[in-house]
């Protein structure tokens, strides 16, 4: 019953060849033919957010997307953002702040806030709840997670103000 | 107050974080779905697509040929390697569920009820084959409105039973009937209280693998309590309990719903052993709304007797509560009605209380234990009641508390329902709560608000909670729940310490907690203290988590144990020293001089000697390094806390819509040991609280059809519609010769909904309009303000 095609992309910077079922999600094919677990399932049908994955520098549900439609992309997970370094400001505030319960939600909560930070705009608590609104979490009630995220902006934006890198 | 919170040692009482969470915010946490082992095959269900059908016959042989499948089960397969079970409870040996297997054989009584299974090499494969299963279905009529249920002649959901009838109980004190009749106001409300879930972020996840040279069942779960796991599949299936393992890993959200024992794994677990392969099977969203246990389900009627002053003459209680098809295995569905009679009022003085519980069959999914089981709905009863005659009487929904509230000559108190409460610190919580909320500013600001066409309502709630269960309630019941839970400490030769516990975690930081306690009996820092939990083969027995038992009774065992293996450890250091062990003491992971402090050896040096250098000890000194203890509290059933809830809301009389403005929590868990986990322990709680009080709902149709099955139909809370939540914190004491710690987990969903019900109410009171139903959905405000304005009641504003 299963069709398969080739496909090729950029994993975390470095490159992929693999053939894949021609229905298999994306962040199934993650989990399972290459063993990144840290992307997760939690709905399968584009609600919960526990799958976000970053495709071609935005956030996207692995859910939603086949494994085919990723071919030629660049695909970033929580593994290949914490080996770069580039939210272990933001890791490390959700860690301090206790902004993760089961931690099922937080890869997902951690590259949707990475992108919120990444556009280097100051915003208040009511805008950070309101971009985070499409990645659900069962156990914090929520405000822990904007906590880390309010800290870590207000770091980066300070740091890019007193060395005009953009914040960065 | 000393720094250690309670004049504990550090680092109890200190803002730790947890280890665990370094892990999982880089992506390394480790779910069961995480594990993959050789040769596992993947199992998926047939659900029955109706709530109430015979199954007049079933053919696989097209499942059985397809791509990948390797073998398919029907109910009669499974049903011969597996004891079915029955959720009863001795303490109401009037309920008597009927036996439930694994997948249904003859009659599927809920839609969702597994009926098949097929194992393949994929999930997509199994699942690509359920769609080859022929069923020859005969639908029958499926039996929803629990009232309905009750109509004699209503179909019965188990022919062989008397009726839909599964319990009734009821509990009285006083004489309630004459209270009534002397009353100076009785206010009565008939409320609604819809069907939650729990909703866990990871749906339930079990691998089970069976080795038949060994004849050992290992099971990696998605669960709260290995133990009581490990005790059932080896009564079950047939297999002694020492060849049984569950290894429960790190867990995506729990509250209940993995706490349970479940058909369908129930299945898997059969399905690995026939097989003699490891076998996975992941509940997808919808799997898990149909079969995970749900909660609430309860119509209740309640009134409530004041005097003059607003004092409670008499409190009458009557619910019915619709479980499914049968009691919850192996707690029985009691506990929610259980806890509803025991809790109700559960504040205040009550001359007079009576309730009554009717449990009743109907076909949709079990109820079972989900997060703060039945306290919330004690609670929003009893203080939607109170701010009625608060109402009625014209007294500030504060002062009528301040009359009615247990005060501190009355402990230990023994509640018109059986249940000792040591101490309540009910007032002091009120008192803080209106202090640091400035409450009657937030008056005076809705009442300048109101006159500006701006509807807002402040809402209170007080609870008790019943945490920590001691072995009566599930001992006497004849159920196998563990109320000990055990603990070991090690000393490790370097000086490190290893604990493994029989408490589990999933999310909480009991872990952490359990670390801290150690390290502050020991003298070590937390950094020092590995944790192990959730394994049943290595862990001593015990209950895992369940009833907000990981600090009271889990970290109050690990801090026994700790203390004990300190003892251990000073004698080696004085034998040593040549000194009185009483005179030394461990501080930061050296052995010191007491008085001084002064050290003298480090804990490095009692790790070589006891472990290999024992001839510079006396020849009867046995160095004993690790330490075994155990702990149920039988001092009383339970461990009752308290606390205050506050909301803050605003309503849009056009829309109906709901915008939380504040909210903010004043709780009483004894001692404190983490500040930072304990704060979000509560705010998860509130959230959730919330989000039965004016989002979830599981949405059955008049035939027992799911309405809402998807995360787009059942709807939790997201982060743009939460409020900030203030958390306050009583710290009553409890006896010194206990750590004194008291449950957390449940004490923010126990109070929420009342609280935000109260505040919904007290935003419609200028329509003249009520709600009592939960979820407070627009709609349904909507239309109580239109039923108000047509009776007539709009006040003017
Ligand atoms: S799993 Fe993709 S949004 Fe829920
Ligand atoms: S931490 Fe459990 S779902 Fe967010």
């Amino acid at each position: 019953m299963d069709e398969f095609v080739d496909i090729s992309l950029t994993l975390n910077g470095r490159p992929v060849r693999r053939r894949v079922p021609v229905r298999q999600h994306l962040v199934d094919f993650l989990r399972t033919e290459l063993g990144l677990t840290g992307s997760h399932v939690g709905c399968e049908h584009g609600v919960c957010g526990a799958c976000t994955l970053r495709v071609d520098g935005r956030a996207a549900r692995g859910c939603l997307m086949l494994a085919v439609q990723a071919d030629g992309c660049s695909v970033e997970t929580i593994e290949g953002l914490t080996e770069s370094g580039e939210i272990a400001d933001l890791q490390e505030a959700f860690v301090a702040r206790n902004a993760l319960q089961c931690g099922f939600c937080t890869p997902g909560v951690l590259i949707t806030a990475a992108e919120l930070l990444g556009r280097g705009q100051p915003m208040d608590r009511a805008a950070i709840r309101a971009f985070m609104s499409g990645n659900y979490c069962r156990c914090t009630g929520y405000q822990a997670i904007v906590d880390a995220i309010e800290a870590t902006l207000r770091a980066r934006l300070e740091r890019a103000a007193s060395t005009g890198d953009g914040g960065r | 107050m000393p720094e250690g919170g309670m004049d504990r040692p550090l680092p109890i009482g200190v803002r730790e974080p947890r280890a665990r969470a370094r892990r999982l915010v880089a992506g390394r946490g480790r779910y069961t779905d995480d594990i993959s082992l050789p040769r596992m095959l993947h199992v998926a269900f047939l659900r029955s697509p109706y709530a109430h059908a015979r199954i007049r016959s079933i053919d696989v042989a097209a499942a059985a040929a397809a791509p990948g499948v390797e073998a398919v089960f029907t109910g009669r397969d499974i049903a011969a390697a597996c004891n079915p079970w029955q959720g009863n409870h001795a303490l109401f040996p009037d309920l008597d569920s009927p036996p439930q297997y694994p997948l249904a054989i003859e009659i599927a009584r809920w839609q969702g009820e597994a009926v098949a299974a097929v194992v393949a090499e994929t999930r997509a494969q199994a699942e690509d084959a359920l769609a080859l299963i022929e069923i020859d279905w005969e639908e029958l009529p499926a039996v929803v409105d629990p009232e309905a249920a009750l109509v004699p002649g209503a179909p019965k959901i188990h022919p062989d039973r008397p009726s839909n009838l599964a319990l009734e109980f009821t509990t009285a004190k006083g004489d309630v009937d004459d209270a009534f009749a002397r009353a100076a106001h009785v206010i009565e409300e008939t409320f609604v209280f819809g069907r939650h879930t729990g909703v866990t972020l990871e749906p339930r996840t079990i691998i089970a693998e069976f080795d038949p040279t060994e004849e050992r069942l290992v099971v990696h779960q998605s669960h709260q309590a290995p133990h009581q796991q490990q005790d059932l599949y080896a009564r079950l299936l047939g297999i002694p309990e020492h060849k049984v393992r569950v290894i429960c890993p790190d867990v995506g959200g729990a509250f209940g719903v993995k706490l349970q024992f479940y058909a369908d794994e129930a299945a898997v677990a059969v399905i690995a052993r026939l097989l003699g392969r490891p076998v996975k099977f992941v509940a997808d969203r919808f799997e898990a709304f149909a079969a995970d246990i749900h909660a609430r389900d309860h119509r209740i009627t309640a009134r409530l007797g004041v005097d003059a002053e607003g004092r409670i003459v008499a409190l009458d209680v009557d619910d019915l509560f619709a479980i499914g098809p049968y009691s919850q295995y192996p707690r029985a569905s009691v506990t929610e009605g259980g806890h509803i009679a025991r809790l109700t009022g559960a504040p205040y003085r009550l001359p007079a209380y009576r309730a009554r519980v009717r449990m009743v069959y109907q076909n949709k999914g079990l109820i079972g234990h989900y997060r703060a089981v039945g306290q919330p709905i004690a609670c929003a009863v009893a203080e939607r009641l109170i701010d009625g005659a608060a109402a009625k009487i014209g007294l500030d929904p504060v002062e009528i508390r301040r009359r009615n509230y247990l005060r501190d000559e009355d402990f230990p108190y023994t509640s018109p329902t059986g249940v000792a409460f040591e101490h309540l610190s009910l007032n002091r919580c009120l008192d803080l709560l209106v202090e640091k909320l400035d409450l009657p500013a937030l008056r005076a600001e809705q009442q300048a608000l109101r006159a500006k066409g701006i509807y807002r309502g402040i809402g209170i709630a007080s609870f008790v909670e019943l945490t920590g269960p001691g072995p009566d309630y599930y001992g006497q019941g004849q159920v196998r729940v563990s109320s000990q839970d055990g603990c070991i400490v090690k000393l490790e030769p370097s000086g490190k310490v290893r604990v493994v516990a029989s408490a589990t975690d999933q999310g909480q930081g009991t872990d952490t907690a359990i670390a801290q306690v150690v390290a502050a009996g020991l003298g070590v820092r937390t950094a020092d203290v590995h944790v192990l939990l959730g394994d049943s083969e290595v862990c001593p027995y015990g209950g895992g988590a369940y009833a907000s038992r990981g600090a009271s009774i889990g970290c109050e065992i690990a801090f026994r144990a700790a203390r004990q293996l300190k003892g251990n450890v000073l004698k080696v250091a004085g034998a040593l020293l040549q000194m009185p062990p009483d005179a030394l003491d461990i501080r930061d992971g050296a052995i010191v001089d007491a008085e001084k402090g002064v050290e003298r050896l480090t804990l490095a040096d009692i790790g070589r000697v006891g472990y290999f250098q024992q001839y510079l000890l006396p020849p009867d000194l046995q160095p004993e390094l690790a330490v075994v203890q155990h702990y149920v509290p039988r001092d009383q059933a339970y461990i009752a806390g308290n606390g205050i809830q506050a909301s803050y809301v605003e309503l849009d009389p056009e829309t109906g819509f709901v915008k939380l403005l504040r909210h903010a929590v004043v709780h009483d868990c004894g001692l404190i040991i983490n500040p930072l986990l304990l704060d979000e322990q509560i705010r998860g709680g509130v959230v959730q609280g919330i989000g039965g009080a004016l989002f979830e709902e599981v949405v059955y149709g008049s035939d027992g059809q799911m309405l809402s099955a998807t995360m787009a139909d059942y709807i939790v809370p997201m982060s743009s519609e939460m409020p900030d939540i203030d958390v306050w914190h009583v710290e009553a004491g409890i006896g010194r010769e206990k750590l004194g710690a008291k449950g957390v987990g449940e004490a923010g969903t126990a109070g929420a909904m009342g609280a935000v019900l109260n505040a919904v109410n007290d935003a419609l009171l200028p329509f003249g309009a009520r709600i009592a139903q939960t979820p407070c959905t627009p709609q349904r405000i909507l239309r109580a303000i239109r039923e108000a304005r047509a009776r007539g009641t709009t006040q003017s504003h």
